[in-house]
This record gives structure tokens, sequence and C-alpha cells, in this order.
């Protein structure tokens, strides 16, 4: 394992010099092609929010038309991924290894503001800042993640964050989870509530369980986990309990991990945040632990919502094809926020709609057809050792909504030998190296 | 050693500057959708950062076609590979084909054994330079894959499933690999993927 780690850091060493190298170049480049032609008005485009969806459709609006002036809000210096945070909360990952920063993205010369967004006026399209500033744009991308819906489980809000982490945004949260773990003493229980569907990462509440069976096995092996589920099925299923069993002892007496679904009173309604204990089912039973991970029912992200981009579901209609919204136009919402026909809410599934999102806004401002578009996703999820599970799918647009390619949808076979539960690791943890190389770089 | 690194540089960003400017004189906006669902896994442009999915980029386009079809029809194994596959027709991967064989493999430094990368050169030499020639830095009609600078876990993979029989190959090369893990033994396999793994440059 330290092989590896090892092994990474050397190519993140090596990334870091080609990307200055690949900077220059560019920059350059760009400058001796604007030379001749007389400027035209440069047309503005704004995107709100640097993740898996932002950061990528930034990039590739300038990298597909170098004349359209692109400006990228975000309100974090550092950037941590979702994506692998549950590998932090085991310990297989430090935390600084799913951090990021936006300095590789200079040599596309996109605008960066580090600020939030706190409004959006469709009619005169601009955009105010915290700051008090206003900036107007031709087409604004709106790629804002999710929030949080507080109060639907009663004693559970911000205020109890720190001691009652949701750790599903990653950061200081991650950060929190991974020591009240650590604090725990062996025999301990971990709660984890999953909200009900949909939610940002459909598997994440499943590999969450595992990653933290996977430290508990080595560091707390009389310790249990219950996950009260307010679904009554989930991502991956067989390929989970397949791994459970096989690293975890699942479905046996002495099993670390128990899932408690809908049915059984798996849905959170109140919690005692002084007394770490929550009220579960229609009985409101009580269950005292010594970790609870509450994961709190979401909607679109608050400026999508303040902005009346959402639906009454919570979250954002779009055209399925060029993802401008159906209540507004000339605002695109891509990512966990909109509603992308059969997508997950994945970083994959992001990366892949602000590509076809970037040139659609391309295609519209430079008066040109809009082609057919590509989607994919591949979701991997690291069970334990040496035991990986994946889920992939490629899309397109079937009338006007976005549909997996007939067969090419699934998960990983149930039958899959254990070298290729393996591969998966390596694969999973290659997904995540290029991914960050792609937003970041 | 500051000069080869200041080569490595220059060689690195004059290949990407290539490809940059082929992003922007053409109208790549199919191609970013297209493509770029390919990206995600195997790097920018299809240079992998690694530690396993392998390089796209500069892949023979008939040999990425092929092996796209061999996955989409189940006869090479996979993990994801032959579930993505069978979401695109051949014409896509065609267009897939020619994007990736444009763009220039990026290599990387990776972790190897010194001893292992000696031993490995020979076999190379012994075995594999007929037909995998230049050390394995480019692709003709004999021998369609690039293995200088490629993943090391890739390689192993694939030779792994070579020798288990899963995975079809030549004839030519099926020979060669049994004369060599007969005479040089198991380990000889994974020498190999010490030397393909060590090269960044070509000499």
């Amino acid at each position: 394992m330290s092989n590896v780690t090892r092994r990474n850091f050397m190519i993140a060493a090596g990334v870091v010099g080609v990307a200055g190298a690949l900077g220059y170049q560019l920059n350059t480049a760009k400058e001796s092609q604007k030379a001749p032609a007389p400027p035209p008005l440069p047309k503005k485009v704004v995107v709100l929010g640097g993740g898996a969806g932002g950061a990528i459709a930034a990039k590739y609006l300038r990298i597909l038309d170098p004349t359209i002036e692109v400006t990228l809000i975000e309100q974090n210096k550092d950037y941590y991924t979702c994506f692998m945070s549950n590998e932090v909360l085991s310990g297989e990952k430090p935390i600084d290894d799913i951090k990021f920063g936006y300095d590789g993205l200079n040599q596309y010369g996109i605008k960066m503001v580090y600020d939030r967004a706190t409004g959006i006026d469709p009619v005169s399209k601009k955009v105010s800042l915290q700051d008090g500033t206003t900036l107007s744009y031709d087409r604004l991308v709106v790629s804002p993640g999710v929030a949080f819906k507080w109060g639907t489980i009663e004693g559970y809000d911000e205020s109890v964050i720190e001691k009652i982490p949701h750790a599903w945004k990653a950061g200081s949260q991650t950060v929190i989870l991974r020591q009240q773990l650590e604090a725990m003493n062996d025999g301990g229980t971990v709660i984890i509530a999953v909200p009900p569907k949909p939610f940002r990462c459909p598997p994440g509440p499943y590999e969450r369980a595992s990653q933290i069976a996977h430290y508990l096995k080595h560091h707390k092996p009389k310790s249990k986990i219950l996950i009260f589920d307010s679904n009554q099925a989930f991502s991956k299923q067989p390929l989970f309990m397949q791994g459970w069993e096989k690293l975890y002892g699942f479905n046996t007496d002495n099993s670390m991990i128990e899932w408690i679904p809908l049915e059984d009173g798996g849905n959170v309604v109140g919690l005692d945040a002084a007394n770490k204990t929550i009220r579960t089912g229609e009985f409101e039973d009580e269950h005292t632990a010594d970790v609870i991970n509450l994961i709190p029912p979401q909607t679109a992200g608050k400026i999508a919502i303040d902005s009346g981009l959402a639906n009454d579901s919570g979250w954002c209609p779009v055209n399925q094809k060029t993802f401008e919204s159906s209540l507004h136009q000339d605002i695109h919402l891509i990512g966990d926020a909109c509603i992308a026909g059969k997508m997950p809410k994945s970083a994959h599934a992001a990366n892949s709609q602000a590509k076809v999102c970037a040139t659609a806004i391309v295609s519209a401002l430079q008066g040109k057809e809009m082609p057919t578009p590509s989607y994919g996703n591949t979701c991997y999820s690291i069970v334990g050792e040496d035991f990986a599970v994946s889920v992939a799918a490629v899309y397109h647009l079937d009338g006007d909504t976005i549909k997996p390619v007939k067969g090419a949808v699934g998960p990983s076979p149930l039958d899959a030998s254990a070298e290729d539960r393996k591969r998966e690791v390596a694969y999973a943890e290659s997904w995540f190296k290029n991914i960050t190389q792609e937003m970041f770089n | 050693m500051t000069s080869k690194t200041t080569q490595y540089t220059l060689l690195l960003a004059s290949g990407m500057m290539l490809s940059a400017s082929l992003w922007a004189s053409e109208d790549n906006r199919l191609s970013l959708m297209l493509n770029g669902t390919c990206m995600v896994c195997h790097g920018s442009q299809g240079s992998s950062v690694g530690p396993a999915t392998p390089t796209i980029a500069g892949m023979d386009s008939e040999d990425f076609v092929d092996a796209m079809m061999e996955y989409k029809s189940g006869d090479r194994p996979s993990t994801v590979m032959g579930r993505l596959a069978k979401g695109y027709t051949e014409e896509q991967f065609q267009m897939m084909a020619s994007y990736f064989a444009k763009q220039p493999f990026v290599r990387y430094q990776q972790t190897v054994d010194a001893n292992k990368v000696k031993s490995g050169a020979k076999l190379h030499d012994k075995y594999c330079e007929k037909c995998h020639d230049d050390s394995g830095f480019s692709f003709n009609d004999e021998a369609s894959a690039i293995l200088a600078g490629q993943w090391m876990p890739y390689l192993q993979f694939s030779l792994a499933d070579f020798h288990a029989g899963v995975r079809d190959m030549p004839r030519k090369m099926e020979k060669r690999m049994k004369k060599m893990l007969k005479k040089e033994g198991e380990e000889s396999l994974d020498e190999l993927v010490h030397f393909y793994g060590s090269l960044t440059e070509q000499k």
C-alpha cells in the first residue's frame, strides 16, 4: 500500500511540471492567434461553482472558443472532492489527497473570482456577489451542487454539525467525522443515516459504511455500524452485500454492518444531539450511538433554489440536450442540481454534462447547430481490501430525455473474479487521478 | 540530468501545444462530447496520469476500433470496458480512434525496480523487439500496442490475461511468450513490465 502512495505522489509531482510548461505555451499561442483580427465585443459566460461540473465547463468553454470571456465564481480557494472522501474516513488517504486548487486553470485564461454568488437576475442577466459587485453575462452556467433541507429531521440543523457531522460536502466535515471515528472506543456503535432519494452520489452512503467497516475491522473489531435507510433499496446493493459478506461478516451473527431499510423503520425522524440519540420509523424508536453521521435530505444548491431555477421537486428542470433551464432563458444548470434524465448525481455525470453544456453554449453563441450529444458515467465504490465495484453507462438523448443506450448500462457482474474486483480498485484510483487532473489542470 | 529534464519538458510542451491547436482550429464541439467521455478515465487528450488506466493517446486507429469492437462483443475481457463499449457504434469508435491517434502519448515517471528493468530489457531484446521495435515506443504492422511508458499495472493485467489464455494474441506472440516463460520463468513477465514502465523518453 505504501508503495502505491509513493508512486501516486511521484505522479502528482510530475503532473505539476507538465501543467506549468503547457501553460506557458498555450498563452503564447493564444496571444499570437488573437493579434490580427479586430476584436468583436467578447461574449461573456459566468460559471457559478468550481466543482466537477463548473470547473470542466469553464475550461472547455475557453478551449472551444478562446474569444469567450469566462468568469468562474467559487467560494473556496481549496476544493475538497467528495469522491474519495470515504477513503479519508477509513484512513486510507490523508485529507490533503482530496484537496485541490485552481491555479492550474490559469493557463486557459479563465477569470477566477473567489466569492459567493448571492443572487441571479435572469431578466437583466446579472449575477450579484457577496462583496457587492455584479457581473453581467450572455450565458450563465449554474453548477451549485446540493443544499441540505434543514428542518426535515427534528433537532438536526447546521448548529449541531460539529457534533453530528453530515460529511456530505467534503473538507472540515470529513475531518470531524474521521476524528470521531478515531476517538471511538473498540466496541462502539456508528450510525449512518441515509436520506430519501434523490441525493448526491447514490452509492456513497454504502461505500462510506464499507470504508468505515474497513477501518474498524483493523482497529476496533468489536464495533458495529448501523445504516438507517430512508429507502427500500440502494445502488449496487447485491454487490455491496456480497462485499460485506466477504469482508465484514454480513448476514452472520457477527456482522459488523447492519442495514435497516425503510420498511423496518430505517427513516430518521428526530435527533437528540446532546445525547447522540436518533429516533427512527413510525414508532420513533430510539437508538444511541458513539458516532452519528446524519446525511440530510437534499435539494439543488441554494443559489438555484433562491433564483427560481428549481421546480417543486427541489431540483432544476433543463433541456437535456443543452442543459438550458426550462424556467429561465440563457441559464444552464449542470451536475447534482439538475434533472438529467436517467443520469445519476455523480462527479462523472457532472463532468460529462459540463462538456455537453459547454458545447451547447459555444454552438449558440457562434450561431451553429448543436451536435448530437453523448454522455457517460462510471462510478466506482471501494468496498474494502482488493474489492471494488463499479456501475457504468453510456447515455444518449431519447426524445427529450437522457437515457442509457440499450445494453450499455449496469454494475460489475456479481460473478466477477477476485482478480477483477482487485483491478477495479486500481481503476478507481485511476479514475480519481484522471478526473481531478482534468478538472484542475 | 537537468538537460534531460528540460528536453523532456519541451517535448511534452510541444506535443501538448500541437493538440491544443487541434482543439482550437477545427470544429471540435462534437469531439469534446464524444471523446470527452473517454478522457475522464483515460486522461485529458488520452494520456492517463495513472496509476492503472492505460494511455490511449497515439494509439493506432485501426487497433483502437478493433479493441472497442472486441470489448463490445465480449471477445476481450475487461472490467468496465465491455459495458461501456456497448454504448457506441463502430462509426463513433472511428471518430474516437482518429482523434486519439493524433494525440501525443505523454509519459510519466513510474516507480521501478532497477534490477527488473535490466533483466526486462534483455528479455525485450530477445523475445519482443522483433515485432515491438523501438523498445515498444511506437506501433507498426506487426505490433499495434505502444508499450514504452504505458502504466505498469495495466501492462501487468494485460500480460496476465494473455498468459491465462483469456485474451487472444497473435500466434507469433503466443509462441514467443510460451518459450520465454519456459526458459526464463514466470517472473519474466514482471521484468518486462518494469522495463516498459521505466521508459519515459526515446533514446
